[in-house]
């Protein structure tokens, strides 16, 4: 790990604001990706500004009736909050079948909607990559790429977006509130937030450099069926090869939204009104003009057999 | 990231270069521009106080040194184990402010005035934690590597059961979690044990969840 100064931010503009005045910073949260990826000198910050002391570990009801979540809430709490368990179960599903319980209990909701993919091209640096190198090609076109996007790629990265709360927030239309370095706020939908990879995969989301994640909100409880189901290659402590989040309402209207298939969330609004028609409907055009590579065709057929399975479960319960 | 790009400069020059501009900058009065200028070529020290099994211990580290490394490299306290040091294996795990988590993964300047509690806080060779025991009577390891991290993670578990935080395997996220295997088995999921001493490791849990009951 290289060498880097290390700072106590003490209110959301300061430490936006201190980001700006030292070029290679970088807010640290539960530090659970960061770090990682520090070690292995993929990220390389200079100066660490760390903001686990801002206050922004609280989950408050908004006036419309939703949610709002401080950037700094862990996964383990936003989880387990009695409001989330009974009108956002998605949410807590999806955190659940993240990561460990360890590592949820350092896991923060802002470092979680950041963290970096697990292309395994990404993570070694004698591989060219061009989200950790701009413009040094892609190892993985062509290599091993059975976990990778089948979906939204380009010629220059199929990476995929490796969280399960993500996908849930997409599907809860959560919207994300920061501060810039100048103190000016703004809120960002969550549709808009991670960016495809076109031929900037290094540009992951519609943040500008040093701007602070303070809150996720979430609009007022949609009602019906609540599942995330994910599809990984063990039981547990495993990152999806596939996950589909969904709310189902009595009628068998809903949406539906996939992780593990693009370099973001996955929705398509359209298609969530073939819902009547069955999985495969829904599947074919949540996926239309997909383009797998051999060893990650399978994530199709995942898709829409797991989307049956989730379709099935809310007909049974409704 | 774009410090990357081909370059007839060293990378390490680019980034001192880099620093050094940003010098010129107005910098905050509790963060030197001394040591921001220097921080690509030499180590940053910075103190921190922790609260180690009961007791103060004041430290005067690097910056990049983990929770881990100040555990067994500076306090000695070497029953904590590194395994994979990336936050995969579990064996790291410690108890910070009655939360377990894993120690490679977290910086100890991060902790300044926390109360850490490592395999050697939970109970001594003397007075064995219950945990302990349990382990021991039912050959919960077997070259014992896993054991302090599995040890602290199956305490921590067993407070997170009371407190009714659910898992990935309850049924119901609305009731009050069950103290069942499966339960146990997801929870405990976060520590790898290569010795596969699994089913003996949630039979002593178990065994200590119900004489608590
Ligand atoms: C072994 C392992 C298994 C895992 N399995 C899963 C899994 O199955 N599913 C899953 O979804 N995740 C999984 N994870 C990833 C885990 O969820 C993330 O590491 C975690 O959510 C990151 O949160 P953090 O607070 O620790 O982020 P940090 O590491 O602190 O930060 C991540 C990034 O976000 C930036 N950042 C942090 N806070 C802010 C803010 N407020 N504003 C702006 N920028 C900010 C940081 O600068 C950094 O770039 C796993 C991780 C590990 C190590
Ligand atoms: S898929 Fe994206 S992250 Fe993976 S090697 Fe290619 S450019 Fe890098
Ligand atoms: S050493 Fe920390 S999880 Fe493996
Ligand atoms: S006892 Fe050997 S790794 Fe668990």
């Amino acid at each position: 790990m290289r060498p880097f100064t290390y700072l106590r931010a003490r209110s959301p503009a300061e430490a936006a604001a201190l980001a700006a005045q030292v070029s290679g910073s970088r807010f640290i949260a539960g530090g659970t990706n960061l770090l990682d990826l520090m070690k292995l000198d993929i990220e390389t910050p200079t100066h660490l500004i760390d903001v686990n002391g801002l206050a922004l570990d609280r989950i408050d009801t908004t006036p419309e009736g939703g949610l709002r979540i401080g950037a700094l809430v862990r996964n383990t709490d936003l989880a387990a909050d009695t409001r989330v368990r009974k009108d956002y179960a998605l949410l807590s599903r999806a955190l659940l079948a993240g990561a460990s319980g360890q590592l949820r209990n350092k896991a923060t909701t802002a470092g979680n909607l950041l963290q970096r993919t697990r292309c395994p091209y990404f993570y070694d640096t004698n591989q060219a990559c061009n989200k950790r190198q701009p413009g040094s090609g892609c190892a993985a076109i062509g290599g091993f790429s059975r976990s990778l996007g089948v979906i939204g790629v380009s010629a220059a990265c199929i990476a995929t977006h490796p969280s399960d709360m993500a996908v849930a927030m997409r599907a809860l239309d959560a919207h994300v509130e920061t501060v810039r370095a100048d103190g000016s706020t703004r809120v960002i939908a969550i549709a808009d937030f991670h960016r495809l990879p076109g031929n900037t995969p290094n540009i992951e989301t519609a943040l500008a450099a040093n701007e602070l994640i303070t809150a996720v909100t979430l609009p007022a409880p949609l009602g019906g069926m609540h599942i995330y189901q994910k599809v990984r290659d063990r039981a547990s402590y495993a990152f999806a090869l596939i996950s589909v989040a969904a709310v189902i309402q009595q009628d068998g209207s809903g949406r539906v939204v996939l992780g593990g298939v693009a370099h973001k969330p996955w929705r398509v609004e359209t298609a969530e009104s073939a819902m009547a028609q069955g999985a495969k409907a829904v599947a074919d055009q949540l996926l239309a003009g997909a383009t797998p590579t051999p060893e990650n065709a399978f994530k199709l057929t995942l898709v829409e057999r797991t989307l049956a399975s989730v379709m099935a479960q809310a007909r049974t319960h409704a | 990231m774009d410090n990357r790009a081909p370059l007839p400069l060293s990378r390490r020059t680019l980034l001192i270069v880099g620093v050094v501009t940003a010098t010129a900058m107005v910098l905050p009065p509790f963060i030197s521009a001394k040591a921001c200028a220097a921080n690509a070529a030499r180590p940053i020290k910075s103190s921190v106080s922790l609260s180690v099994n009961g007791e103060k211990r004041d430290l005067d580290l690097d910056t990049r040194t983990t929770l881990l490394d100040a555990l067994r490299e500076h306090l000695h306290l070497t029953g904590t184990k590194k395994g994979c040091d990336h936050g995969q294996c579990g064996a790291c795990t410690v108890i910070v402010d009655g939360r377990r988590i894993n120690a490679c993964l977290t910086l100890a300047v991060m902790h300044d005035g926390a109360k850490v509690t490592t395999i050697e806080g939970l109970g001594t060779p003397e007075k064995l934690h219950p945990m302990q025991a349990a382990f021991i009577k039912h050959d919960g390891y077997q070259c014992g590597y896993c054991t302090p991290g599995q040890i602290c993670s199956a305490v921590a578990v067993l407070e997170e059961i009371r407190a009714g935080i659910p898992s990935h395997v309850s049924a119901s996220l609305t009731d009050s979690p069950q103290l069942i295997a499966s339960e146990l088995q997801e929870r405990m999921s976060g520590n790898i044990c290569r010795c596969g001493a699994y089913s003996n490791i949630i039979e002593a849990i178990t065994e200590v969840a119900e004489a608590d009951l």
